[in-house]
């Protein structure tokens, strides 16, 4: 029951395939030990093995304050974890042009990489994830002058009922690529951008979960490519989003540029396109 | 009361393990060995399984976590004694208190257990399955359940060995129901029919309660928690929408899926009402406020502390998954 050979069909992204091969092993192997719930020091260890392959020999340097990375210490639903990053591009040689989050323990730890707009101001990302075990979460942000900077938080995730899978899935399925964008005013001073929330109906099945009685895996299904923009500005994009919880969501800060309108793109594995834009709200200024 | 029966179970396991020492049996074997009535006997003086209505019986969970030391025996089981055959309604959290289970059952009737039927698909209500494959039960379950536990399955596996430990978790399987409930769907005992309702989204998306027509018992599931409190793992809106319709159900009383059993109907629903009347209305307003989830989530329902047991273990879990799911009204 053990020594079933694992199928990588369900594996869209390339990316994700190689991380998978390298990780599941260690995730569902064959031995008891493997099982074994993750700790600082092993979700580390599977970090310093996985970085070449995402970075490969790049210096990242850590805890310069470029990047910040905000999660709780103990999530409540691993199915929704919320993570805050903030970059402040003040503190590094120049803008910043992405921000990769990494997941170390789940099976294609690259949970999504975000691509920053020029000029768009993105100074804070907020969204949720899954996080199938106890993890560190990583941000790395690049300039664009190719410099790494990486923070981390270790959150205690799953254990018990709580379970990085869909809730409701008829009605995941149902509504699947409706879309809702909240618009936030800036807050106290003139100074402070405004923000905007995204809100994806989508089921984003990572996959890689096997199904216990056929050991088969459960094919994946989630938003690949995002992109966000203001009259064809890119504000925010994202590819990967294996990790990223059931209808996505990102919340942001970003430097409106004129009135033009808030145009979203997402693509999702299975090739669906969804499109839908908004105009720009008033902000007073 | 439960600590009692925690300690009693646990010795019971201690004499199941002496019994087979020399063989290596697995858990899963048991019900075909020449010891069983043996064991049956050992069981059935310690696993309280108590008559709450003509041919119904209850084995009340305690209000705790899945633990090594309560061998998982935390939600409420239940059986139902036809002229014909026997039905179980939930199979418990491990091996060992669904095989303490059958045995009591043993004691009780010489009819077969035809139908096991699973509520939903946590861990305390499905663990024991197993158990009731091997005595040849078939397992009913919700249509969504299969599915529900494909997608679940192995973190259970994993999640709970971390838990429970691996001792307890020994011989413990996924196993799926093979019939399904799309609906409604009679089982019949012989001279009783029980009625099993299968319903949308609310604590998960796989609800199925049993209604005892002769006795007008309702077996709850879930769906119902008293005492202690409900956790979230469906559907907000489709629990509170669905609430009506539940109440509706003619039972002179219920077993709830957690919590003392049994209890009157439909008074039993007013506390999670409520329960869940206040969390939407505090979580409804943070997203009106544009308060991020991750701060949310810290004071939604916190008027309701004192109210229940498990509290601080599930209040912040349950926050988190109506603002997701609020947030789209």
């Amino acid at each position: 029951m053990q020594n079933h050979a694992y199928t990588s069909r369900q594996l869209v992204l390339p990316l994700a395939a190689i991380f998978a091969a390298i990780i599941l092993g260690t995730l569902f192997g064959s031995s008891g030990a493997a099982n074994a719930q993750q700790t600082a020091a092993s979700s580390d260890r599977i970090w310093q093995d996985l970085k070449g392959d995402v970075f490969g020999d790049r210096a990242i340097l850590v805890d310069t304050g470029v990047v910040r990375i905000e999660a709780p210490k103990r999530a409540q639903d691993a199915a929704i974890v919320p993570v805050d990053i903030y970059i402040d591009p003040a503190k590094a040689a120049d803008d910043i042009k992405s921000v990769t989050l990494i997941i170390d323990v789940n099976p294609a730890p690259v949970a999504a990489t975000f691509q920053i707009g020029k000029d768009a101001g993105v100074t804070h990302l907020s969204t949720r994830v899954r996080v199938n075990d106890y993890s560190y979460l990583r941000a790395i942000a690049e300039t664009r002058g190719g410099e790494l900077h990486m923070a981390q938080t270790f959150v205690k995730a799953s254990g018990g009922c709580s379970v990085p899978a869909v809730k409701n899935q008829d009605e995941a399925i149902a509504t699947m690529g409706q879309m809702k964008l909240r618009q936030f005013p800036p807050q106290e001073t003139m100074t402070k951008a405004q923000e905007l929330q995204l809100m994806i109906r989508h089921p984003n099945n990572s996959g890689l979960q096997r199904n216990p009685q056929t050991q088969y895996f459960i094919p994946a299904h989630f938003v690949q490519k995002l992109s966000i923009s203001q009259a064809d500005r890119p504000i925010l994009s994202m590819e990967g989003g294996i990790s990223i919880s059931e209808d996505p969501n990102f919340r942001f800060d970003f430097t409106a540029h004129g009135t033009g309108d808030i145009q979203v793109e997402a693509i999702d594995t299975d090739g669906k396109v969804f499109r839908n834009q908004w105009p720009l709200e008033a902000t007073g200024l | 009361m439960h600590i009692g029966e925690a300690m009693s179970i646990d010795r019971t396991r201690r004499k199941l393990v002496n019994a087979f020492a020399c063989t290596a049996v697995s858990a899963a074997m048991l019900p075909c060995c020449p010891g069983r009535s043996a064991l049956a006997a050992a069981y059935g003086l310690e696993f309280k399984l108590r008559k709450i209505a003509d041919g119904v019986f209850a084995f009340r969970g305690v209000d705790e976590l899945m633990s090594a030391a309560n061998q998982g025996a935390i939600s409420n089981l239940a059986v139902v004694v036809g002229s014909d055959a026997v039905a179980v309604i939930d199979s418990g959290g491990s091996l060992v208190e669904a095989n303490a289970l059958i045995a009591a059952i043993g004691k009780m009737s010489a009819k077969p257990v035809r139908y096991l039927i699973n509520t939903h698909m946590h861990p305390d209500h499905i663990f024991g399955n197993a158990a009731f494959r091997e005595i040849g039960a078939t397992i009913v379950g919700h249509r969504n359940l299969p599915r529900a536990l494909e997608a679940r399955g192995a973190f259970y596996l994993q999640g709970f060995r971390e838990q429970i430990g691996g001792a307890l978790m020994k011989g413990i399987e996924i196993i799926p129901p093979t019939m399904l409930v799309d609906d409604r769907l009679q089982l019949d005992l012989g001279g009783r029919v029980l009625e099993l309702q299968a319903w949308k989204a609310a604590h998960t998306d796989n609800d199925l309660t049993v209604f005892d027509s002769a006795t007008r018992t309702l077996f709850a599931g879930d769906l119902v928690f008293i005492g202690s409190l409900p956790t979230l793992d469906g559907s907000l809106l489709g629990w509170l929408h669905q609430m009506d319709a539940l109440a509706a159900v003619g039972a002179a009383r219920v077993v709830p899926g957690h919590g003392p059993v049994p209890a009157d109907w439909p008074q039993a629903l007013t506390a999670q009402r409520r329960y869940f009347e206040i969390l939407a209305r505090d979580i409804r307003k943070a997203i009106a406020d544009g308060t991020p989830l991750s701060d949310a989530v810290k004071t939604a329902g916190a008027s309701e502390r004192g109210n229940w047991q498990l509290f601080d273990d599930y209040n912040e879990r349950n926050a988190t998954a109506a603002f997701a799911e609020l947030e789209w009204e």
